[in-house]
């Protein structure tokens, strides 16, 4: 996979302009971006998106509402499948993070120009994403309402939790995880709510930013141990890009369960996550460079790179699809055979199969150049990805719970009205908080880009 | 509290309870009640929280008035009755000593006494166990036993007499009664019915003969809808008398089944069962091994254990049968060749049942014909079995008079006009009469119908008067088992509610004067144990027999006179229509049990199937009409029509369509109304098992069934290991060592140290008949709740013993393995590495146990189980509100909420008490001790249960035996639960079809 | 404008139109002799705190301890609480499973650092502080927007008003301004 690991590299130097196309000065830069949260009218999209959000939204909060009231057998779960559309929802959404994190802080550290104007709101879709998959485990339990019970605090009934569960591992990789995204989401912002601060013209904002902003000066020193303390972040998010999807695969691997307990599987989810996390930074960059004018920012070069970089997790994953096959037959294990054949013949098969069409076959044609630089392609294939990955889940976790060991103990698994308002609720949740982000948050960071314009001006692009 | 509101509302609570314009006759108790200062405390003790709402709130008052109503009745019952009741003194087996008491008395199926111990939880009756002394017990028990404890504490039991449906009292029947008795007097009773079940109590029937001489042409019918009618006229047939036949399936070697299923159904099915597995050398290789062979029509437990089975249909039988008897040159016509069975199977049954000469016995089922029995007789006899393997005894019933007749003869005189006072005692004619006798239809014309009943019934409904009769648990009785042993039948607890007993209702019709049920059964055993009567009496309720009550075995002589072959001549063989036969439902037997949810809800043993019947066909003849399960199809039988859903059995004769009795219940309850279809609708009374010339026709509808296991084969997975006798021989390891090369399984960790005890169990499935006994014992034990239809369809039944059934072989002669999973008890239990809250953890005994108060509800643990033993609380399906339930529960096993996993526990509560007993005694438990609920309930003892650290255990032992292995061992779980691969014994002379 | 000698004012400030600029200068300052000179822009200036003789952050120092710290404290917890004490027979694995009890130590390690940095950062940088002298300064806004800036404290034991104010005139500045106090 190494061509397409260093073509963003190469590439650079060929196509430099594109990083940041047009002629901006620090002021023009700053206002531009300042002017979308502090003037810009609301545009008619955003007012659009943002009332469907905010009814599947509500969608969201009634099915949950319900779901308390009267427990998790309004889902299709069953035994045995004991699990299916709250854990699936919640390793997609664990996914789709772990993209934001990749750019922010993986490209920092790769000093990878482009992620200047796309870090922001990837960071923003990261915290959002794992929110939503934060909230998902909670809801899955039978007795939500002691979910703190998996965490370790003093109690009178003197019990820690089980530290060989892998789902307390999961309190702690997702817990880091979104309290590092948000520090180093918050972190960046202070410079640009310290702008907006001194941009603003109601008192109100002013204060509001101002409070935001904590009274940042922008003096050199405070600088420099920004720059330090942001350089160590990215350097301690990057490797939670892997950690946390790795402990998120062990929900499954640590399980005996034919289809589950594979070794393949830590960096076979890392793979998916950025696969699908990749998928839906594009998902949203397109509209919002669209409706906020930021095509001088998010260039094709950034949409290009993007789509190299599906295409790289696309070939893993489906190696890693390969690997599972070979590894039934090769271990000569019967009930993982049976899995396998299973899933390609069994009830589910049509879903395995649409797994592969979406996730292996679709994603080659980012082979092609012309592809990569075709928007409205890449958008839709950024959608299939995102189903195809979601499928994906839903195949690992029910196929392989329906039919494990005993076969008087098959079952099936149909989902309910319920399930789907949960997976449909969510997408509007994420998508209501992240239109409120582009709203009153600078999408994209002003102090980097101003440093992107000097770097232009020296001719360092 | 004050009086006001009380006398506010008295009139509104007696509408609210009684739906009763005029319920004048409640007042009077109502007040009884509503008066005393004492009830209005008693409402805040039970009802804290509304205790300030009662001038306020008039609905909520209401609702709290009913629902205490009914919880002062209950709470006033639950104590033991006035009268002398004795606790059972030697600490039984299957039973823990320790708080709970246990009293012997007995239940009763189609009149046959099922002797049992029950559980006591100061005054409230909650588990039933068998009665060790009992010969058709011996300390095990049933289904329909186990399940007849929730019967009791039904909330839809009736509870009031009334009249034309409307709330009266026992005085105003009384009173009723009296005129009407007057009368009758006045021309000898002609014109008085009386119509019970079959009668075995010899208390009932002494009042029964009494009322016959006092009313000389009064007249007493029997009908059960499952009787021994074919049986009787058998032994007529075959000797002149109607007799009683009682097999020593423990002294059988070769066993041949004329489609009879004496391990599932028939009058000693428990003791059947034990015998057998005795004769099968339970628990290893037994010197000699019966063999059993069977023709069956309908695949039931017996032709599922059987080591060669052919399916026939029910009306060829009687050829197979001729056949045999020609084989072994009785002096019957017998066809050259029987459809359907090669005649080299019926040959080397032929040499078999010769070479064990006196060691052999041949059972004709209930549902063939007399000639059928009779033949089977003949064969027995010519055999040399008579007098060991069978025997035969005095009928043991009061009156072995055809009940099909019987009836019959009632409803011609009935739409003749000649029966003016007609008394039915329990049963229920009006729904489970065949079709043709139209029993509800007169009803209306006769001037005084009175019905004793537990349920406001279909047949209450067509009666004038209803009586709420008494459980059989709450009254005082008698009922004599299959071999005659009288049991005396003491109450557990006084009636719930105003029921009275058969023997009370009888006394009012003998006098009209009012006697308790107690004082009639000791006037009538007065005189039978004659002197030292009070010490016979105390030791006969004490032990749970009357000693000496056996019939005595009675010597026959064949009549010369038996006819060559059948009625109908060497019939059916080329009538190629199909053929409807009707089978007792397992769970609801007549319809009688309907209203039983444990047994609604528990699986059939061979369709797995719950809370509905359906019409079972042989999948060559749905393949043939293109049918599938929960197709509904309509059968037409003789003018009579009847849709229904098919389930598709491997194993059933082809040509056969099978529907069992009892459902499609319109007033049996809030549990049995609209389950199934009504197969009584089919049924005629001159063919009341099997008939032939049945259509069906496809509807193209479907109907929903709830089934707990979709797949039948193990797929290659040695999961129910299986060897014959003879590989056995050549290989002990031949069945227990895994099919694929065996790994050796080391582990990198230390393994923990269990230095106390170390419980284990042992499963031995060469004795597992499939019955799912366990099942429902352990949902008695262990407060399990249920699901209901919709819930089990969506595969979330919550039993923690559960029997798999798996088939092997052809889908027309399949052979079929039972295996009961409960928790295996892993010392590796992968559920429990999984828990992050401990609420799955291990003790130092070695359970595997479930904290329910700690867990969350992830579901990790059922997903990580390969056994899938854990069960889920999806919705809060324990019923928190109806207060009977709550008095049937089990004190000693916490009542499980929503959101938390339960499993099999080992019965952790028994083990505790006795841990305790021992403690208190300053020693180990004793093997045997500890008896989990399943172990104690199995009839064929197929469960072991004990400490693996003391050398001396039968568990021990068993888990020594080559025969035993670990189900998916190679998982490395290292259970605590292991298995006694199956043993199966065929003729080595007979390939597998 | 002339100054007011009564109340002494913060410094002086001189505004520039980009980063070289204010880099020479602040060089040039440090050379003079100044000491307590802040120099500030809109975005940050490779060099510019080392031309103010700023040489080492001890932030990185600040994150190791916390990463150790977090990483020790959960590990031990476990260890405490599996082994010490609630010993309870899991599955049959050991009390002390180490294998299973890193992945929580990792990821506190990681916590820990992560909070280590930023609320070492914010501490160091004398966040969050909503008033400043500075921010009086005439134009100041643009300090966020395209506009450096080197501020010379009158508490600099060289400062002199005159002598400074001309100093920074040399400089080349867009404009030379008195920070009020």
């Amino acid at each position: 996979m190494s061509p397409a690991i260093s073509t963003p590299a190469n590439d650079i130097n060929e196509s430099r302009l594109q990083v940041l196309k047009g002629a901006y000065s620090y002021a023009s830069i700053s206002d531009k971006i300042s002017d979308i949260v502090l003037t810009r009218p609301t545009h008619w999209g955003w007012v659009a998106a943002f009332s469907l959000c905010t009814a599947l939204t509500l969608l969201f909060v009634v099915a949950m509402a319900y779901l308390f009231y009267k427990g998790v057998g309004i889902w299709g779960i069953d035994i045995p499948v004991a699990w299916a559309f709250a854990i699936t929802n919640f390793v997609w959404w664990v996914g789709i993070g772990h993209a934001g994190t990749f750019i922010s802080a993986f490209l920092l550290l790769l000093r990878q120009k482009w992620r200047t104007s796309i870090n922001r709101f990837a960071e923003a879709m990261t915290i959002f994403a794992v929110a939503m998959a934060g909230i998902m485990p909670i809801l899955h339990l039978g007795r939500p309402w002691f979910f703190y019970w998996l965490a370790p605090y003093p109690n009178i009934m003197n019990l820690w939790p089980q530290w060989r569960s892998p789902l307390v591992w999961d309190i702690f990789a997702i817990g880091t995880y979104i309290i590092v995204s948000i520090l180093f989401w918050y972190m960046g912002l202070i410079p640009d709510l310290a702008t907006l601060r001194d941009r603003a013209e109601s008192r109100v904002k002013q204060i509001v930013y101002g409070l935001g902003a904590l009274g940042w000066r922008g003096e050199a020193r405070q600088w420099r141990r920004f720059d330090t303390a942001y350089l160590l972040l990215a350097g301690l998010a990057t490797p939670l890009v892997i950690s946390v999807h790795s402990v998120v695969s062990f929900d499954f691997s640590i399980g005996n369960t034919p289809g589950w307990h594979s070794t393949i599987f830590p960096p076979y989810f890392v793979a998916g996550a950025l696969f699908s996390g990749f998928a839906m930074a594009l998902t949203i960059s397109i509209p919002l460079r669209a409706i906020f004018g930021l095509k001088d920012f998010i260039t094709e070069r950034h949409l290009d790179n993007i789509a190299k970089i599906m295409l790289v997790c696309g070939l893993i994953v489906a190696y890693s699809y390969v690997v599972e096959i070979f590894m039934a037959f090769y271990s000569g294990d019967e009930f993982e055979k049976y899995m396998v054949l299973n899933r390609m013949r069994g009830p589910y098969a049509p879903i395995y199969w649409v797994v592969v069409l979406f996730n292996v076959v679709i994603p080659q044609s980012l082979w092609f150049k012309r592809v990569r630089l075709s928007v409205m392609t890449l958008f839709v294939l950024s959608i299939v990805v995102n189903i195809g990955m979601w499928l994906e889940r839903f195949m690992i976790i029910v196929t392989s719970l329906h039919r494990d060991f005993l076969p008087s103990s098959w079952g099936m698994f149909y989902p309910t009205f319920w399930d789907w308002a949960i997976l449909v609720g969510s997408l509007g949740a994420f998508g209501w908080l992240f239109l409120m982000f582009v709203r009153f948050l600078p999408a994209i960071s002003i102090s980097e880009m101003r440093k992107l314009v000097r770097e232009k001006k020296e001719g360092e692009l | 509290m004050t009086e006001d509101p009380h006398t506010a509302v008295d009139s509104e609570a007696i509408r609210l309870r009684l739906g009763d314009t005029h319920g004048a006759t409640m007042w009077r108790s109502l007040d009884e009640i509503g008066e005393t200062s004492a009830f209005g405390d008693y409402l805040t003790q039970q009802f804290p929280r509304f205790a300030n709402q009662f001038q306020v709130d008039r609905r909520e008052f209401l609702k709290l008035m009913s629902a205490s109503l009914a919880l002062a009745g209950l709470g006033a019952c639950t104590r033991e009755p006035q009268e002398k009741i004795l606790p059972y003194v030697k600490a039984p087996q299957g039973a823990v000593a320790g708080e709970p008491r246990f009293f012997a008395t007995a239940t009763t199926l189609g009149g046959f006494a099922m002797g049992v111990l029950v559980e006591s939880n100061m005054g409230r009756p909650t588990k039933v166990e068998g009665n060790p002394m009992h010969p058709a017990s011996l300390g095990s028990t049933d289904t329909l036993t186990q399940a007849s404890v929730l019967g009791l504490w039904d909330p839809d039991r009736s509870q009031v007499v009334t009249r034309k449906g409307q709330i009266s009292t026992w005085e105003n029947f009384s009173s009723a009664l009296g005129r009407q008795l007057i009368g009758l007097a006045r021309k000898q009773g002609e014109g008085l019915r009386i119509l019970t079940e079959t009668v075995t109590s010899p208390t009932l029937a002494a009042q029964l003969q009494a009322l016959l001489a006092r009313y000389p042409k009064a007249q007493w019918h029997q009908y059960d809808p499952i009787n021994r009618d074919n049986v009787y006229d058998g032994t007529r047939m075959a000797f002149g008398e109607a007799l009683d036949v009682r097999y020593r399936l423990d002294k059988a070697r070769t066993i041949l089944s004329l489609d009879a299923d004496f391990l599932g159904a028939g009058n000693a099915r428990v003791r059947a069962a034990r015998d057998f597995a005795q004769g099968r050398g339970a628990g290893g290789r037994a010197a000699m091994p019966n063999r059993l062979y069977a023709v069956a029509s309908s695949p039931s437990l017996t032709s599922a254990f059987a080591d060669h089975c052919v399916a026939l249909r029910a009306g060829d039988v009687e050829n197979a049968a001729l056949r045999i008897a020609k084989l072994l040159d009785l002096p019957v016509v017998a066809p050259d060749a029987v459809v359907g069975v090669a005649e080299d199977w019926l040959a080397a049954c032929v040499r078999d049942l010769q070479a064990s000469r006196g060691a052999s016995l041949v059972v004709a089922g209930e549902a063939q014909p007399p000639f059928v029995h009779a033949l089977a007789h003949r064969i027995n006899h010519a055999l040399g079995n008579v007098g060991v393997t069978v025997t035969y005894s005095e009928p043991v019933v009061a009156d072995p008079a055809n009940q099909g007749e019987s009836l019959r003869a009632l409803v011609r005189d009935i739409a003749a006009h000649a029966v003016d006072t007609l008394i039915v005692i329990g049963g229920n004619p009006v729904y489970c009469a065949p079709a043709d006798v139209r029993f509800g239809d007169g009803l209306l014309g006769v001037p005084l119908t009175v019905r004793l009943g537990l349920y406001e019934d279909e047949t209450s409904a067509r009666c004038q008067w209803h009586l709420p009769a008494t459980h059989a648990l709450e009254a005082w009785s008698d009922a004599r088992a299959y071999d005659g042993t009288v049991t005396l039948m003491q109450p557990l607890i006084a009636p719930l509610y105003a029921g009275r007993s058969a023997h009370e209702l009888l006394a009012m019709l003998g006098g009209g004067t009012l006697r308790s049920g107690y004082d009639i059964m000791r006037d009538y055993w007065q005189e039978k144990l004659g002197a030292d009567f009070e010490r016979g009496w105390s030791t006969a309720l004490r032990e749970g027999v009357v000693t000496g009550t056996a019939l005595p075995e009675k010597t026959v002589t064949t009549r010369g006179d038996l006819p060559a072959h059948g009625p109908a001549g060497p019939a059916g063989a080329d009538d190629s229509s199909l053929e409807l036969i009707f089978t007792p439902d397992p769970s609801v037997w007549d319809g009688s049990f309907a209203n039983n949810a444990w047994l609604q809800e528990l699986p059939r043993p061979l369709t797995k199937l719950t809370w509905d019947n359906a019409a079972l066909v042989a999948p060559a003849l749905a393949k043939r009409l293109s049918l599938q399960n929960e197709d509904v199809v309509e059968l037409t039988c003789r003018g009579r029509t009847l849709a229904a859903p098919v389930w598709i059995v491997p194993g059933q004769a082809d040509g056969v369509v099978s529907v069992s009795l009892g459902y499609g219940r319109t007033r049996a309850g809030r549990v049995g109304n609209g389950h199934g279809f009504d197969a009584y609708a089919l049924r005629p009374s001159d063919a009341p098992w099997f008939s032939r010339g049945l259509q069906i026709r496809k509807t193209g509808k479907k109907y929903p069934l709830a089934t707990t296991q979709h797949h039948h084969a193990m797929d290659g997975r040695d999961l129910v290991r299986v060897a014959t006798v003879a590989e056995f021989d050549q290989n002990p390891q031949a069945a227990s060592g895994p099919r694929h090369a065996t790994i050796p399984i080391g582990t990198l960790y230390s393994p923990f140290k269990y230095d106390g005890y170390a419980w284990g169990m042992a499963i031995n499935l060469g004795a597992c008949i499939g019955c799912n006994a366990c099942t429902i014992a352990c949902q008695a034990e262990n407060n399990i709740p249920v699901v209901g239809k919709a819930e089990v369809a969506r595969g979330r039944e919550m039993h923690w013993i559960r029997v798999d059934r798996y088939y092997e072989g052809s889908a027309h002669a399949p052979r079929t393995h039972f295996q009961p999973v409960p928790c295996m008890q892993c010392e590796r239990a992968p559920c429990e590495v999984v828990c992050p809250t401990e609420a799955s953890v291990h003790d130092s005994e070695g359970l595997n146990v479930q904290v329910y108060n700690r867990c969350v509800g992830t579901r990790f643990c059922s997903n990580n189980c390969p056994y899938k033993v854990r069960r889920f609380n999806f919705f809060q399906y324990a019923d928190e509100n109806t207060e009977s339930l709550k008095a049937q529960r089990n004190p000693e096993v916490t009542v499980r909420m929503r959101g938390v996993m339960e499993k099999c526990s080992y019965c952790i509560q028994r083990i505790a008490n006795g841990r305790i007993e021992a403690d208190k005694a300053g020693r180990r438990i004793r093997d045997g001790e500890v008896v989990t609920a399943c172990q104690a309930v199995c009839p064929t003892q197929a469960i072991s249960f004990g400490d693996l650290n003391d050398p001396a255990s039968r568990v021990k032992a068993l888990k020594a035996s080559p025969l035993d292995y670990a189900l998916l061992g190679e998982l490395n779980t290292r259970p605590r639960t292991t298995y006694l691969a199956k043993l199966t014994n065929p003729n080595p002379d007979l390939k597998e079809s | 404008m002339n100054p007011q000698p009564i109340l002494p004012a913060y410094g002086l400030i001189a505004e520039f139109a980009d980063d070289r600029a204010l880099v020479d200068a602040a060089k040039r300052a440090h050379a003079e002799g100044y000491r307590n000179i802040d120099a500030y822009a809109p975005f940050s200036v490779e060099g510019l705190s080392e031309a103010l003789g700023f040489r080492k952050d001890r932030v990185a120092l600040i994150a190791l301890l916390g990463g150790v710290l977090g990483g020790a404290s959960v590990y031990f917890l476990q260890w405490y609480t599996a082994v010490i004490d609630y010993p309870i027979n899991s599955g049959g694995r050991p009390l002390h499973s180490w294998p299973a009890f890193i992945p929580a130590t990792f990821e506190m390690t990681v916590l820990g650092a992560a909070l280590a940095a930023f609320f070492g950062m914010l501490i160091l940088n004398g966040l969050p502080k909503l008033y400043h002298p500075i921010f009086n300064a005439p134009g100041f806004d643009l300090a966020s927007r395209d506009r450096f800036f080197l501020c010379i404290e009158s508490r600099d034991p060289r400062f002199e008003m005159q002598e400074t104010r001309q100093f920074l005139e040399r400089l080349a500045p867009l404009k030379v301004a008195e920070i009020s106090n």
